[in-house]
Order: C-alpha cells, then sequence, then structure tokens
C-alpha cells in the first residue's frame, strides 16, 4: 500500500483553534503523528516585565477564555503562598463556586463540541442552550460573561448577595434536570457508542507514563484530580473523583458528562457550607522567593511557577497548561486509528490550544 | 427505541431559547460590567486608574486637564473602577455598541479648586 501525508488544521473545521497535524496514513489507517503547534503563541509570560503583579491576574486570566477563572485563581495561590498571605474562609468557598461554574460551562461547550465532531448538531445546540444559562450566572454574578475575573491577590473582588445564591442553586436544578434529559441521546445512542467506544484507547500505565493530566487520565482508570489536595474549600466537602476504566473516547465522554453533576453537586455543598465575613484579606509589601500552584482545571491540572525579587515586576512566571500535558497521549491514541475518527480523538482529550501556547 | 423524544417534546412545548438580536436585546444584569464612565465632577486627576489599569488604556493628562480612555483597548474588568478613590467612574450595566472607527473617549475635567 502506497503511503501518503495528510494535513490535519491548523484550519479544521471540527477544531476552531489552530493546531497541525502531519498525519501518515496507509490505506486510512495512521501510522504516525507529527504534531505541529506555535500559531497563537501572545507571549503572555513575557508581560510579567511590563504589568506589576498585581495587574498579571488580569492577565493571566486571558491565557484561556474558558478557565479564565482557575488561571487567575492558581495565580492568586500561588503568590499568596510566597507573601504568607491566609485568604478569609468566604473568599476560599466563592472561588470554589465560581471555579465549579466555570468547569461546568467548560465541560458543556466541550460535550455540545464533541457531539458536532461526528456529526449529531442536534445534541451539540441542546447542550450550548444549557450552557448558555450557566453563562448568564456568570454575567449576573461576576459581571463578564467569559472572563469573570473576579480575583485579587488575597481574595476576591466580588460577594454573592443571599439572593444571588438562591438564584444559582435555582437554575442549577434546572440545568441538572436538563442534562438528566439527555443522557441517553448521549450516552445510550448507537451512533454515538459506534464512533466513540474502542477509539483512541490508551491504558492507565501509558497514560501516566505520558504525563497525562485531568479527565483524559480519569477515562483511563487513574482516580486523580488535583481538587483532592483540598486547596481552597476542596478539602472540606465531600468529593470523589470521576473515573472510567475503559480509556477509549466513550470513557472520556462519560467522565466530563458525570463531572457536570459533581459541579452541581459541589457547589450545592459549597452554598449550604459558605461562612460569612470578609472576602479579601489586606495585601501589604511584595512578593519574595519561588512559588507553585497547582489547581485542577476542567481539562486537568494546571501548573504555576512564579519567581520574584520583591521588586514590582516579576522576575519569571511560567504556565504549564492541561493540553500541553495531553498531546504527547493523544499522540499515542491515534495511530492505528482511521483518517475519519481523527476529529473524535483529537477532540476527546478537550484541546485548548491557546492555552497551551500562552 | 428515540432517546431524543423527551428533549425533542419539551423543546416543543417551551419558550424559545434564542432571540431575534440585534431588533431584540434582554434586559442587562444589574452589575455588568459595560461602558466605563467617568463623571468628571469629582475626578481630582490623581491617575490612579491609569496606572492600575492592566491594559493601559486611560491617559490622565493633567496639563490639559482631560481623562481619556480608549474604549477598544479596555478589557472591561473594572480594575479602574475599584482603584478610584473619589467614586468618579462607573460601569454602565451595558455593552458599547458595535462601531464603525475607532474612538478614543476624552472627558474634560474641571478640578473642585478651579470653579471655587
Ligand atoms: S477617575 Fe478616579 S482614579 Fe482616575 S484620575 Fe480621576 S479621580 Fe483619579
Ligand atoms: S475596565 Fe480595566 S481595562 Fe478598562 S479602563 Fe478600567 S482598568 Fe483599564
Amino acid at each position: 500500500m502506497p503511503v501518503s501525508t495528510i494535513p490535519f488544521g491548523p484550519q479544521h473545521p471540527v477544531l476552531p483553534e489552530p493546531i497541525h497535524l502531519k498525519l501518515t496514513v496507509e490505506d486510512e489507517v495512521i501510522k504516525e503523528v507529527v504534531p505541529a503547534l506555535g500559531y497563537v503563541h501572545r507571549g503572555l509570560e513575557k508581560l510579567a516585565g511590563t504589568r506589576d503583579f498585581h495587574q498579571m491576574v488580569q492577565i493571566v486570566e486571558r491565557v484561556c477564555g474558558i478557565c479564565s477563572m482557575m488561571h487567575a485563581m492558581c495565580y492568586c495561590e500561588c503568590v499568596e503562598a510566597m507573601m504568607g498571605i491566609e485568604t478569609p474562609p468566604r473568599a476560599r468557598y466563592l472561588r470554589l463556586i465560581w471555579s465549579e461554574l466555570n468547569r461546568l460551562h467548560s465541560h458543556l461547550l466541550w460535550l455540545g463540541l464533541f457531539a458536532d465532531s461526528f456529526g449529531f448538531e442536534s445534541l451539540f445546540m441542546q447542550f450550548w442552550k444549557i450552557r448558555e444559562k450557566v453563562m448568564d450566572l456568570q454575567e449576573a454574578t461576576a459581571g463578564n460573561r467569559v472572563i469573570v475575573s473576579v480575583n485579587v491577590i488575597g481574595g476576591l473582588r466580588r460577594d454573592l448577595s443571599p439572593e444571588q445564591q438562591q438564584t444559582i442553586l435555582n437554575i442549577l436544578d434546572r440545568v441538572e434536570d436538563e442534562m438528566r434529559l439527555l443522557e441517553k441521546p448521549l450516552l445510550g445512542d448507537y451512533t454515538v457508542m459506534k464512533r466513540t467506544k474502542g477509539k483512541g484507547i490508551v491504558s492507565a500505565a501509558r497514560a501516566l507514563e505520558l504525563g497525562c493530566v485531568g479527565p483524559t487520565l480519569r477515562g483511563s482508570g487513574v482516580a486523580q484530580d488535583m481538587r483532592q489536595l483540598g486547596y481552597e474549600a476542596y478539602g472540606d466537602l465531600a468529593f470523589e473523583p470521576r473515573v472510567e476504566k475503559d480509556g477509549d473516547c466513550y470513557s472520556r465522554l462519560k467522565v466530563r458528562y458525570r463531572e457536570v453533576f459533581q459541579s452541581i453537586d459541589l457547589i450545592r455543598q459549597a452554598m449550604e457550607k459558605i461562612p460569612a465575613g470578609e472576602i479579601a484579606a489586606v495585601v501589604k509589601g511584595r512578593p519574595e522567593g519561588e512559588g507553585l500552584a497547582r489547581v485542577e482545571q476542567p481539562r486537568g491540572e494546571v501548573f504555576y511557577y512564579v519567581k520574584a525579587d520583591g521588586k514590582k515586576y516579576l522576575e519569571r512566571i511560567r504556565i504549564r497548561t492541561p493540553t500541553f500535558a495531553n498531546v504527547p497521549v493523544l499522540l499515542a491514541m491515534l495511530p492505528g486509528m482511521c483518517l475519519s475518527d481523527v476529529p473524535v480523538i483529537v477532540l476527546s482529550i478537550d484541546p485548548c490550544i491557546s492555552c497551551t501556547e500562552r | 427505541m428515540f432517546p431524543m423524544m423527551p428533549a425533542i417534546l419539551r423543546n416543543f412545548f417551551s419558550k424559545r431559547a434564542t432571540r431575534r438580536y440585534p431588533p431584540m436585546t434582554r434586559e442587562p444584569f444589574a452589575e455588568v460590567r459595560g461602558e466605563l464612565k467617568n463623571e468628571g465632577s469629582v475626578c481630582t486627576l490623581c491617575g490612579v486608574c491609569a496606572v492600575k489599569c492592566p491594559s493601559q488604556c486611560i491617559v490622565v493628562d493633567k496639563k490639559n486637564a482631560t481623562w481619556q480612555w480608549d474604549p477598544f483597548a479596555c478589557v472591561y474588568c473594572g480594575v479602574c473602577v475599584d482603584s478610584c478613590k473619589t467614586g468618579s467612574l462607573r460601569q454602565e450595566p451595558l455593552y458599547r455598541k458595535a462601531a464603525t472607527g475607532r474612538e478614543i473617549v476624552s472627558v474634560k475635567i474641571v478640578l473642585k479648586e478651579q470653579t471655587k
């Protein structure tokens, strides 16, 4: 059989973000994959030299639109740890609530896009219709739809009034109800199973070896979730990572579908336990030394490294995003698969390219 | 047999999920961070907002007594509003309309001392 090379991306209908995969195929079966990244590099880490460490909160929010809240939270946690700031308990719960709202809308976005990747357009519309409710919640509570911008070093800039908390709970009830209605068309559908079961299998050992993170790792049967570290208020709430065994696209789909309910449950628990009080600690001085922080984003573990020498500007900030860690495992999933399965498998890791390239 | 049926039936008997934008818009939420406004009457031209703004889109010109804001570079984060001590800045709950050209919003500030 002659071997041919087919480019996937950087412009591809299934993925609005630019990643280029050079696929070597033999009779439509993938033999080799070579990725090319760097189409949307923006140099955000370099901006640490021209924006002070307070302004960097707004910069890191823009690393990724979908999980902006978690980027800012991770950065703030890192700097707070370096400066020895204790955030007030209420701020820890509020951060949890907003980050779970972020996770909710991110997973709903992905569920829609994934349905779209195998051509199930009506399901895509259903998920995005539900997602709109969560976006409206973010807009009503934080002031912005996408980049919620609620974090400051030391705590938060916005509080949730009792009425707002009730609105969130009411709308989440409806979200949950509508999600249950879509369980069968998503997980019990013949076509969906045909397109996702047994595709892009990666074993638990291989996933760990390649440094895979997040729902992609949990879809392979490894119960690892950074929320288990108990940062912010996660330590106070009952929480078990969602795990599926098979390691194929269907498992990853199931993990994310179940995590939507987990997020709703976490927000409900947090609303019950949230204490009253201050939402931000007083911040004096400047960070010095080195700091690390890890946070579980919708796509997996994000890692922040900050180095400072007590000046106004940080010396170095380094961001390792979850998709960066998941690209090697994607390359391991593809060989042996059919060309028509590539969009589904690529989407199954929930790639966020602009995040990866910062 | 027809797994999508319950969702389809519910959609039939519920309100439409979309609206005909732009003629039809929904009420803005009260706390939305929309267009930035400088009242002007209490602004002291201290320049704190210009220093704090992460996208560096505010220019405070003390000599000509103007406060300038570039709405196209602004990211609507609200940091300037939070940092203004005099309460001269606020954000409307409405977003700016689409524009055909770029413009800089300039507000002439009359300082209190001068009006006395
Ligand atoms: S708007 Fe507020 S912060 Fe900005 S110059 Fe005027 S008084 Fe100072
Ligand atoms: S809202 Fe943010 S970006 Fe816009 S002028 Fe104020 S501080 Fe600058």
